[in-house]
């Protein structure tokens, strides 16, 4: 008996003794992703070492030089005095995309850009500059024509010099004294206006790039004006309670060139930190968070190799504005009495207009996801098409076996837009002006006159054909906590990257057939078990009572 | 029927029962969260499973390590050479002997803790299944530091194999602890450490040479 007392201690004791290895075992599984949780994760630490000193200083105060104080009477005059001091800046700028609108392609005698061969789903073509339309957003006082505008991207007042300057033409040689009052009036605010300088803020960039396409949010999807001021949960990096950015935070300058150009080649040719280069471009989420950014020992760290931070951190955009998603030129042309009209629908946004047909808008869009090198494939108007297929006027390129390309996030914008039938080519129509299709409403005339403005040929029959156009989707970083859930991905059914195949995701992937026998094994043994010990029940293991 | 005496002899000893739970533990949760990794079902969410899964995999790689070392220092290993010597008396007797009031035609003894059944199934799931889940655990862990070996597919589907055939064993494992003279005298062995035998039962000489413990 007393070795049987002896025997209940020891097994009282190795139950213990296992129950403590499991309680142990257990909180620390849990807590492996917190074992450094007190510590910043590594591209957190990074990115504040790189923006620690974000206070731009300067020895230039250009309300004290004489020569902005002088009476302009034109833009071109403002720029000369520009140019008095900063003698190769129209020089530089007049050599970037900004300027030119076009960019040399692999494909010989190809140009690249609005102004060149490429087209796109939306006003098309800006039709070898011809579409003055398209002019507001050129970065000259008058159109292509004399100097840049230098306040364009450096005033940082918002004044209007094309109203100003008409209204003291329209003065000069009165000599009323109330002409006079109102003359020196307009001049003192040209001056104020001018004397303010600034490095290019987001209200500048954004003049332009938050209304690509003809409106607010039209093209990117992740800018539009709701970027300009931007609170944490839309874009962590330009929110003034998050990093407050200007977009020349990270589109680094040389040259009056941008970093972030996006055309058959890469923003950025390598992917590198500062850290590895401290004069590398900021153009990349690596450049200041590098490419461990997460706390060490994270499962997340292993996916930078093969998924661009955008892809989890972005987990929808138009998150505040509608971005258009849709465009049917189809549809365009319809009018009423005679005249062209507009409906409006959702979010207070046209769901119509005659002059360019049918829209839809969206709002919280779940990006779509491709491999991406960095670069994009472009149907330009030189190109042939497959009418039968839906074609993809711009799409990224990237490969799952390439190491420079990994699964970024795109918005897709899709629609339907004329083609030559006989050559099947995209054409250009001329949209704007006093014979373009938005006066005529003749899509065939506006054709005709768009394609010769690019000299290119039209058989002079057209249709219409479906198309895509992909913007990569980069801005409106979300803040940590509403990056997405694993699951948004590495999930049996409606996976975000349900198209992204030929690769091995866990939780999404499997062998049907291993699966099958699998399940069949366990089955088989569970039966196999059940009826091995009803036997024994009804048996009663053979025990004759 | 003759009626035998049931007596107890200390069997298990203390590390072979930690060993056991712990690992039986380990298993049994590396299957929840496996299958969850694989998709099968959703319980504690991606990130969690993948997070006990590591962790507990990698305690499991070390931990069997030391067990490893242990078979090979206490000689415990010769309890799993194979044999067919009574195999098939053991599997006649649990396919028909056990529903005729037969007795079980082999007996526990410390020399000779496995049936020749149980022997060859616990020398393939240590030396075969568990190795190759392991292997293919750690294979897949380090897949992004040490790429182009084995594609991610070819492990994930191993893996995932192993962890089906595992399922099995368990089943069966459990099922079988019920075979006893009670149906919980197994697990209560498996816990106290004393085994109930009969006392009359011969216990063989080749059975027990195997630890030379007598």
């Amino acid at each position: 008996m007393g070795k049987m007392k002896f025997n209940r201690r020891k097994q009282i004791f190795s139950v213990f003794i296992v129950m403590i290895f499991a309680i142990f075992l257990l909180p620390g599984a849990f807590a492996s992703k917190q074992v450094s949780g007190n510590k910043e994760a590594l591209g957190i630490k990074l990115a504040k070492q790189a923006v620690r000193a974000n206070k731009r200083w300067t020895t230039t105060d250009h309300a004290k030089i004489e020569i902005l104080k002088q009476d302009f009477k034109s833009g071109d005059e403002i720029t000369q005095a520009c140019l008095s001091c900063h003698t190769d800046a129209s020089m530089q700028f007049q050599e970037t995309i900004h300027w030119t609108w076009k960019v040399p392609s692999e494909k010989e005698g190809i140009m690249n850009g609005k102004a060149g061969h490429a087209i796109n789903n939306f006003c098309i073509s800006g039709n070898n500059m011809e579409d003055k339309g398209c002019l507001s957003c050129h970065a000259g006082w008058n159109g292509t024509k004399g100097e840049v505008n230098c306040l364009a991207c450096h005033g940082s007042e918002k004044f209007n010099y094309k109203e100003a300057f008409e209204d003291l033409k329209a003065f000069a040689g009165d000599d009323d004294p109330d002409t006079i009052e109102i003359t020196k009036e307009i001049q003192a605010e040209i001056n104020n206006a001018v004397s303010k300088i600034t490095m290019p803020q987001r209200e500048n960039c954004g003049e332009c790039h938050f209304k690509g396409g003809g409106g607010d949010g039209v093209k990117h999807g992740d800018l539009d004006t709701s970027m300009a001021q931007p609170n944490k949960n839309l874009d962590v990096h330009m929110a003034a309670e998050g990093a407050n950015f200007s977009c020349t935070r990270c589109h680094t300058t040389v040259r009056h060139n941008i970093a972030g150009r996006l055309y058959t080649r890469p923003a950025a040719a390598e992917r590198k930190s500062l850290i590895d280069d401290d004069m590398a471009s900021k153009i990349t989420c690596e450049s200041c968070h590098s490419n461990m950014p997460h706390k060490q020992a994270s499962k997340m760290n292993d996916h930078t190799d093969k998924v661009a931070c955008q892809s989890c951190h972005i987990p929808e955009f138009a998150r505040v504005n509608p971005t258009k998603m849709w465009w049917d030129w189809t549809k365009a042309g319809d009018l009423k009495d005679g005249k062209p009209y507009v409906v409006k629908g959702e979010f207070n946004k046209p769901t119509y207009k005659s002059i360019k047909g049918e829209f839809r808008w969206e709002k919280n869009v779940k990006p779509e996801y491709f491999w991406y090198n960095g670069s994009f494939s472009n149907i330009g108007i030189k190109d042939e098409i497959d009418p039968a297929a839906i074609v993809e006027v711009s799409h990224p390129l990237g490969d799952k076996d390439d190491p420079d390309s990994r699964i970024a996030p795109f918005k897709i914008h899709r629609g339907k837009q004329p083609y030559d039938k006989i050559y099947k080519r995209m054409v250009a129509p001329l949209l704007s002006g006093p014979n373009g299709y938005w006066t005529s409403f003749d899509m065939n005339d506006a054709i005709i006159r768009g394609n010769k403005t690019l000299n290119v040929d039209y058989s002079g029959e057209f249709d219409y054909v479906e198309t895509t156009y992909a913007f990569p989707i980069t801005h409106m970083v979300a803040p940590e906590e509403k990056a997405l859930d694993c699951n948004a991905c590495h999930i049996r059914e409606n996976s975000r990257l349900a198209n992204i195949t030929g690769i091995y995701l866990p939780g999404r992937d499997r062998s049907t057939f291993i699966d099958s026998i699998g399940l069949m094994a366990v089955l088989g043994a569970f039966a196999g078990v059940m009826l091995h010990g009803f036997g024994r029940f009804f048996t009663r293991n053979g025990k004759k009572e | 029927m003759v009626v035998q005496k049931i007596t107890k002899i200390y069997l298990y000893t203390r590390f072979e029962r930690l060993w056991h739970w712990l690992q039986g533990l380990m298993i049994i949760m590396l299957l929840i969260t496996g299958f969850e990794v694989h998709g099968t079902y959703k319980l504690m969410g991606f990130q969690t499973a993948v997070n006990v899964h590591n962790f507990v995999g990698l305690s499991w790689v070390i931990l069997f390590a030391f067990f490893v070392f242990w078979l090979l220092t206490t000689g415990e290993w010769k309890q799993y050479i194979p044999t067919t010597k009574k195999l098939f008396d053991v599997i006649f007797y649990y396919a028909f002997g056990i529903f005729k009031g037969k007795g079980h035609p082999v007996q526990k003894s410390e020399g000779a803790k496995h049936n020749p059944l149980q022997r060859l199934a616990y020398l393939g799931i240590s030396a075969m299944l568990l190795p190759v889940q392991m292997a293919t655990g750690l294979l897949y862990y380090l897949y992004n530091t040490m790429p182009g070996t084995i594609p991610l597919s070819v492990l994930a589907v191993v893996h995932t194999l192993v962890a089906f055939l595992l399922v099995n064993f368990l089943i069966i494992h459990v099922y079988m602890t019920t075979t006893g003279h009670s149906l919980f005298s197994h697990i209560a062995g498996m816990i106290s450490g004393w085994e109930e035998i009969y006392e009359s039962t011969e216990i063989q000489d080749w059975e027990n040479k195997a630890t030379k413990k007598t």
